[in-house]
């Protein structure tokens, strides 16, 4: 819920006021997944089963991980991700 | 956002404050109204048991008092049929008494107290009532920020900003920006390129509060921005060409002091807010409206620090010559700006030349360096004389049209040395020209003006752009209100 600052757009209103998600592809067939784990304990756990899962359903899968789950992921680190793969999961665990 | 305005009530209205010490002093003076036939209605402004001999009525959201133009407690206010037929304010005893038609009224008290300050002209919430009960035009969309974000970083976020943080340009700044120019907030000034879009006074007024200027200086950003979209100075061109021009306003008139415009020391350079934030509203606004960024149709292959804000005013009191206005047909007087394709300055040194044709001549020699030494009228230049430089003219007698005559006539180069390969180098003019003389710049191709800091033998140039038909031409207009 926005309960911050409102201001006026600056901008010539040809674009949405609010970012929208991505659509949802149809399938995952051929698509390269990343798996991105903020390394926290176990996750890795995690992932493993969601790369056999992924594997099965015919995807590519590749697998990042963040120095620490305490910052946000680097810029190099996120620009690896966006120009590899077509879909990214990323996982939270304990 | 708007309210309706509160009908008073007929008969006698004061508004008053319990914090005003002639509110407090006039308050026998209400009873003496009040005990008479004609009614009498007390608005408090900040404590409703002011005053306590009175009933009276709390102006808590103080719409009473801005609607009705309270500048000052105590205001009366005599009310016939539902309008106001008579008003005074502060205690001026002659007027109470001819108002109220009272003649003995408060005649123990002083025969003048000024009243105070009105809670509706607060400074600190002033632009919070306006935007409340302003029944304002404002049309623009409006974005709302989680409670989780940085205001400035979600600016940043969304490709508003020229690198520098800017203002949160909320409904009260932008409201407040208004106040400074007379124009309707939907008034089409131009079609912004790149995106070929309708731009507001409202769109201009939200950047302008994001570059941070004042109210006083929307006449200024509206007419440099009529100034730079149009066909004769091509922003679009200025913008997707690869070379480091940007628009550079020149700001002549006396309204450049009355808004303190710098045209003294560092006068191209940081520090003055006007001439800062001017230059940076007017690119804001082509940035966000216009939608012209860099990496998309700006394509320069360098840019320049002047692209964020290049904005100066001439010295036209100190000046020896006419003002660059003047020149180009703005009466003395009238406040117009010139914008340009400029590049950054340079510096022009020459400590040592004591007459006017010296100095003229180091002044050529730089000028003919503009953007390529052979290449010549196809780009035009700025050429800011400062006041160590300027002397040396004024006590020759040199006037502006004499002095850019001898910069023409002394530019004058044989085409035999700016054919292209003459020189060993590849670059320069077409090969049918060897034959001509040709001077540096086409008539009309400097832009002589006066500026700067009180010592310093120098003097600055701004390189141009491709000039005319092809590129972009200066453009003046006059400021208006």
């Amino acid at each position: 819920m926005a309960t911050g600052i409102t201001i006026l757009d600056p901008t010539n209103e040809s674009k949405p006021a609010t970012r929208h998600t991505l659509s949802r592809p149809a399938s995952i067939k051929g698509l390269t997944i990343g798996l991105l784990d903020i390394s926290k304990p176990r996750g890795n756990l995690f992932l493993n089963r969601i790369e056999e899962l992924l594997t099965e359903r015919g995807a590519k899968v590749l697998r990042f991980s963040k120095p620490t789950f305490t910052k946000p992921a680097p810029v190099d680190l996120r620009q690896e991700i966006a120009t590899q793969c077509n879909l990214v999961i990323e996982a939270l665990a304990d | 956002m708007s309210s309706v305005a509160p009908v008073l009530p007929d008969g006698f209205v004061v508004i008053v404050k319990r914090e005003c010490a002639t509110c407090q002093m006039v308050e026998p003076v209400l009873k003496d109204i009040a005990a008479h036939s004609t009614p009498l209605t007390v608005y408090t402004q900040d404590d409703p048991t002011f005053p306590e001999s009175l009933s009276a009525i709390h102006d808590s959201d103080l719409a009473v008092s801005w609607h009705n133009n309270i500048d000052t407690v105590p205001t009366l206010i005599k009310v016939v049929n539902g309008k106001e037929v008579d008003r005074t304010f502060g205690w001026l005893a002659s007027d109470w008494q001819r108002i109220t038609e009272i003649p003995e009224l408060g005649t123990d008290l002083p025969a003048m107290r000024p009243g105070c300050g009105s809670m509706s002209v607060d400074p600190d919430i002033v632009d919070k009532l306006r935007a409340k009960f302003t029944d304002s035009p404002v049309i623009a969309r409006t974005v709302e920020f989680s409670d989780a974000e940085d205001e400035f970083e979600a600016m940043y976020a969304r490709g508003w900003t020229d690198g520098f943080p800017v203002v949160p340009p909320t409904r009260e700044r932008v409201l407040r920006m208004l106040i400074g120019t007379t124009r309707h907030p939907q008034d089409v000034i131009a079609i912004a390129p790149p995106d070929l879009v309708e731009l507001t006074v409202e769109k201009i007024a939200i950047n302008a509060v994001m570059a941070g200027c004042l109210p006083e200086y929307m006449p200024w950003v509206i007419a440099a921005l009529e100034a730079v979209c149009n066909d004769q100075f091509n922003m679009h061109g200025v913008l997707a060409t690869t070379m480091p021009v940007g628009p550079v306003i020149i700001c002549n008139g006396p309204g450049t002091r009355a808004i303190g415009m710098n045209s003294g020391i560092n006068a191209f350079g940081q520090g003055n807010r006007a001439n800062n934030t001017i230059g940076r509203a007017v690119q804001l606004t082509i940035r966000n409206v216009g939608g012209g960024r860099p990496g998309e149709v700006d394509r320069a292959t360098h840019g320049n620090p002047g692209k964020i804000s290049f904005c100066f005013a001439e010295d036209e009191v100190g000046s020896p010559f006419t003002s660059l206005a003047t020149e180009r047909g703005i009466p003395l007087g009238q406040n117009a700006v010139t914008v340009f394709a400029g590049e950054g300055p340079r510096c022009v040194v020459d400590q040592l030349a004591r007459t006017p044709e010296e100095l003229t001549n180091s002044l050529v020699a730089c000028l003919q360096t503009v953007h390529h030494p052979k290449l010549v009228i196809g780009f035009d230049a700025i050429l800011t004389i400062s006041p160590d430089h300027g002397r040396v003219y004024a006590e020759a007698g040199w006037s502006r049209e004499k002095l850019i005559a001898e910069l023409t006539e002394r530019s004058m180069t044989p085409g035999a040395d700016l054919v292209r390969g003459a020189r060993e180098m590849a670059e320069g003019i077409p090969p049918h020209l060897r034959d001509a003389t040709l001077p540096k710049f086409r008539p009309g191709g400097i832009l002589l003006t006066y500026a700067g800091g009180g010592a310093g033998l120098f003097s600055s140039i701004v390189a141009g752009w491709a000039n005319g038909a092809i590129g972009s031409d200066p453009v003046t207009r006059v400021v208006g209100s």
